[in-house]
C-alpha cells in the first residue's frame, strides 16, 4: 500500500474532492481547449484569458477556468495547475510546465520552448502543491492522466496566440 | 440452447451441483490447466478482465509450440511434406472452427488477425460494393466501437445514412421502433453481448425482422461465442465476427464466417499472394473462397492454437461454461450488492441470465481508474475506462465504468477477493 499512498497524497485527494478554478470562462473573450485521454475517457476543458495576447511571453494569466471530468489524478493535475498558472507571465507558465513534464519524464517540447535536463535536474521547489504528484511516475499508465491537463493547457495557449516562445 | 434461449436454460440440462460454489465446472482443475493462474502469486492474480482477453491454457500454448517444431513451414503450393503439414494444420482449425459453430462450410470460415479486421472485411468489401447515397445500416448503441467507426468511415465515402436502436434505461436494445427503423436499411450491425454491460441481444428476433426488411445482419459475437453455445443456422445471421483470444485462443487470429454466396459475390478485401486465382499484366482472378479473402500468409500457428481452445472448450462443454457463468453472476450481483449496499451501482439489467459474465460498475464517488488502481495493489485485475463503447457511456451518463468480468477459470473465491478489494478502495479514498 506504501506505493499507493505515494500516488495519492492527501493534497492530491483534497485537490480532487475540493477542485480549483472550476468553471467556464465566457468565449470570447477566453480562449478553450479539450484534451481528452482516449484510453481511460478523462476529458479536461481549459479557458484561459490574458491580460493582453500580444505581450506574447509577458501577458499574464488573468483567469483560468477547468472543466471535464476523469480520475483524481488527471482532476488534481488539472487543480493545481490552474492555481499555479493564475497570475504568472506565460514564460513562467511555461517554466512550470517544462519542469512540470520533466518530473513526469516527459521530455517533449510541445510548449514551443526548449526542455533542457534530465528529471533529476528540476527543481520540484518550483512545482509547489504540484510536486506531490511525483509519485505517478511509479505507475507509467498514470502519467498521462497527469500531463493531460499540461497538453490542453499547450493548446489553449495557442489559441490564444502565444504558441510559440520565440 | 443458443444465443437466444440462454434466458431460460433447461433446468435438466444442468449437470451435478457442487456444494461449494453451486458449479458444475470443477473450477480448481480448470485454473490448474492455466499456467499464468499459478505463475503470478505475490500477490495472488485474481484475474477478472476476460472480456478483453481471455488466459491461455497449457494445450493451446503446447499445440502451437508442437507446430513451430513439428509442423511448419509456408502454407499451399508446395509439394514436400512438411508445407503439407502446415497446410492440413490450417485446414483442419477451420474446420474445428466451423463445427463449433454450427457453419457446414468450412470455406465460409474466413482468419483475419482479429474481430476488427473481420468488420472492417464486411465494411470494405460487401459495404462498398452494396451500400450508396439513400441506403441506411442499422447498428445499435450497445456496439464496440470496433463496429461503430469502420461504418462511419464508409458513410463519409459512400453518402449512406446510419441509424442507431436506442437503450432502455437498464442498457436492454429499445425494440418498440424496430420495423420503422429497419426502413430502407440494407445492414444491420449488432452485437450478440455487450462487452461493457453484458446484455444479451435477442439476435433472432431482430434477424427476422432486418431479413423481412430486406437486409442483411452482421453479428459482432465476440463476446458470446467464447461464453455460450453458438449455432449460426440457428441465429440465421448472415455474417457474424469473433476473435480467437477471447476464447482461451492466442492473440493475432480472428475469424469471419458468412453465408457463401455472399461471400462468393463479394470483392476480395486485401489483395496479393494467395487471394487469386490468376495474375495478368491487365488484372487478375480472385481465388475461390477461403484464399480470396486471406492475403499473404496466414495466421498458421494461431489458427493450430484457436483449433486446440475450440478443442479444450468442446471439452468441457459450451453449455456447462454459459450455466457456469449465468451462476457466477448472479453469486456476484447478490454478493456485492449485499456487502456494498447502496454505494454500489451496477450498470445493466439486473437479471444474471439476461446478461453474459460481465459487470461494470460503480462504487461511491471513487473514479473507475482509481478504483482499478487500488484493486490492483491487492492483485485484483479489472478494467476502468470507456471500453470501446463511448455512445453507450453517454447512454449510461458516465465517463468511464469499472469493468469485472469472468470465465471458466474464475470461482466465488475471485468475487469475494474483488468484493474485498473494491472495500479497501473505500476505506482508502475516503476513511
Amino acid at each position: 500500500m506504501s506505493d499507493l499512498e505515494d500516488l495519492y497524497r492527501e493534497i492530491i485527494l483534497d485537490h480532487y474532492r475540493s477542485p480549483r478554478n472550476r468553471g467556464e470562462l465566457a468565449v470570447p473573450p477566453a480562449s478553450r481547449a479539450e484534451g481528452f485521454n482516449p484510453l481511460c475517457g478523462d476529458e479536461i476543458v481549459v479557458y484561459l484569458q490574458l491580460d493582453d495576447p500580444a505581450k506574447g511571453d509577458e501577458a499574464v494569466v488573468q483567469d483560468i477556468a477547468i472543466g471535464g471530468q476523469g480520475c483524481s489524478i488527471s482532476q488534481s493535475s488539472a487543480s493545481m495547475m490552474s492555481a499555479a498558472a493564475k497570475g504568472h507571465t506565460v514564460a513562467e507558465v511555461r517554466e512550470l510546465s517544462s519542469a512540470f513534464k520533466s518530473m513526469m519524464s516527459v521530455h517533449e517540447d510541445e510548449l514551443g520552448g526548449t526542455v533542457a535536463g534530465a528529471p533529476e535536474d528540476a527543481d520540484l521547489s518550483a512545482l509547489g502543491d504540484l510536486a506531490a504528484l511525483r509519485g505517478v511516475v511509479q505507475f507509467p499508465v498514470r502519467i498521462k492522466c497527469a500531463t493531460l491537463a499540461w497538453n490542453t493547457l499547450a493548446e489553449v495557449l495557442a489559441q490564444a496566440g502565444v504558441a510559440t516562445s520565440e | 440452447m443458443t444465443i437466444d434461449t440462454m434466458g431460460t436454460p433447461d433446468p435438466n440440462a444442468s449437470a451435478p451441483t457442487r456444494p461449494d460454489n453451486g458449479s458444475a465446472l470443477d473450477v480448481p482443475s480448470i485454473k490448474a490447466d492455466f499456467p499464468i493462474l499459478s505463475n503470478r502469486i505475490d500477490p495472488p492474480l485474481v484475474f477478472l478482465d476476460s472480456a478483453a482477453s481471455s488466459q491461455k491454457p497449457t494445450a493451446v500454448l503446447d499445440a502451437m509450440r508442437h507446430y513451430y517444431e513439428y509442423d511448419h513451414a509456408n502454407v499451399h503450393r508446395a509439394a514436400y511434406d512438411l508445407a503439407e503439414a502446415a497446410t492440413n494444420a490450417l485446414e483442419s482449425a477451420r474446420a474445428k472452427v466451423a463445427g463449433f459453430i454450427g457453419a457446414t462450410d468450412p470455406a465460409e470460415i474466413i482468419f483475419t488477425k482479429n474481430a476488427t479486421e473481420s468488420i472492417n472485411l464486411v465494411a470494405r468489401s460487401w459495404g462498398a460494393a452494396n451500400l450508396g447515397e439513400g441506403d441506411a445500416v442499422l447498428l445499435t448503441q450497445l456496439e464496440h466501437h470496433a463496429d461503430i467507426v469502420p461504418w462511419q468511415q464508409l458513410a463519409a465515402e459512400k453518402g449512406f445514412e446510419i441509424r442507431w436502436i436506442p437503450l432502455t434505461a437498464d442498457a436492454q436494445l429499445d425494440l418498440s421502433d424496430l420495423d420503422r427503423m429497419l426502413d430502407g436499411v440494407k445492414l444491420v450491425g449488432l452485437t450478440a453481448m455487450s462487452n461493457v454491460v453484458g446484455t444479451l441481444t435477442p439476435v433472432r428476433h431482430i434477424t427476422e425482422a432486418a431479413h423481412t426488411a430486406g437486409a442483411v445482419v452482421c453479428l459482432d459475437a465476440c463476446q458470446s461465442v467464447p461464453h455460450t453455445p453458438t449455432d449460426v443456422s440457428e441465429l440465421d445471421v448472415d455474417f457474424m465476427v469473433f476473435s480467437g483470444h477471447k476464447m482461451c485462443g492466442p492473440t493475432g487470429i480472428g475469424v469471419l464466417w458468412g453465408r457463401r454466396h455472399l461471400l462468393e459475390d463479394m470483392p476480395p478485401f486485401l489483395g496479393g499472394g494467395g487471394m487469386i486465382l490468376d495474375v495478368r499484366l491487365d488484372g487478375f482472378v480472385p481465388a475461390d473462397l477461403p484464399a480470396k479473402f486471406e492475403a499473404g500468409t496466414p495466421p498458421i500457428a494461431e489458427a493450430v492454437g484457436l483449433g486446440a481452445a475450440v478443442d479444450y472448450l468442446e471439452a468441457i462443454g459450451m453449455e456447462v461454461v454459459r450455466e457456469h457463468e449465468i451462476r457466477l453472476t448472479a453469486y456476484a450481483m447478490r454478493s456485492l450488492t449485499e456487502r456494498l449496499g447502496d454505494d454500489l451501482t451496477i450498470h445493466g439489467p439486473a437479471e444474471p441470465d439476461l446478461r453474459g459474465g460481465v459487470l461494470s460498475f460503480a462504487y461511491r464517488d471513487i473514479h473507475p481508474h482509481d478504483l482499478s488502481q487500488v484493486l490492483n495493489s491487492y492483485g485484483v485485475c479489472v478494467r476502468p475506462g470507456h471500453h470501446c463503447a463511448k455512445p453507450l457511456m453517454r447512454c449510461l451518463g458516465v465517463g468511464a465504468t469499472a469493468r469485472a468480468s469472468w470465465y471458466i477459470y474464475n470461482d466465488t473465491d475471485d468475487i469475494d477477493a474483488l468484493a474485498a478489494a473494491i472495500e479497501a478502495s473505500g476505506d482508502f479514498f475516503s476513511p
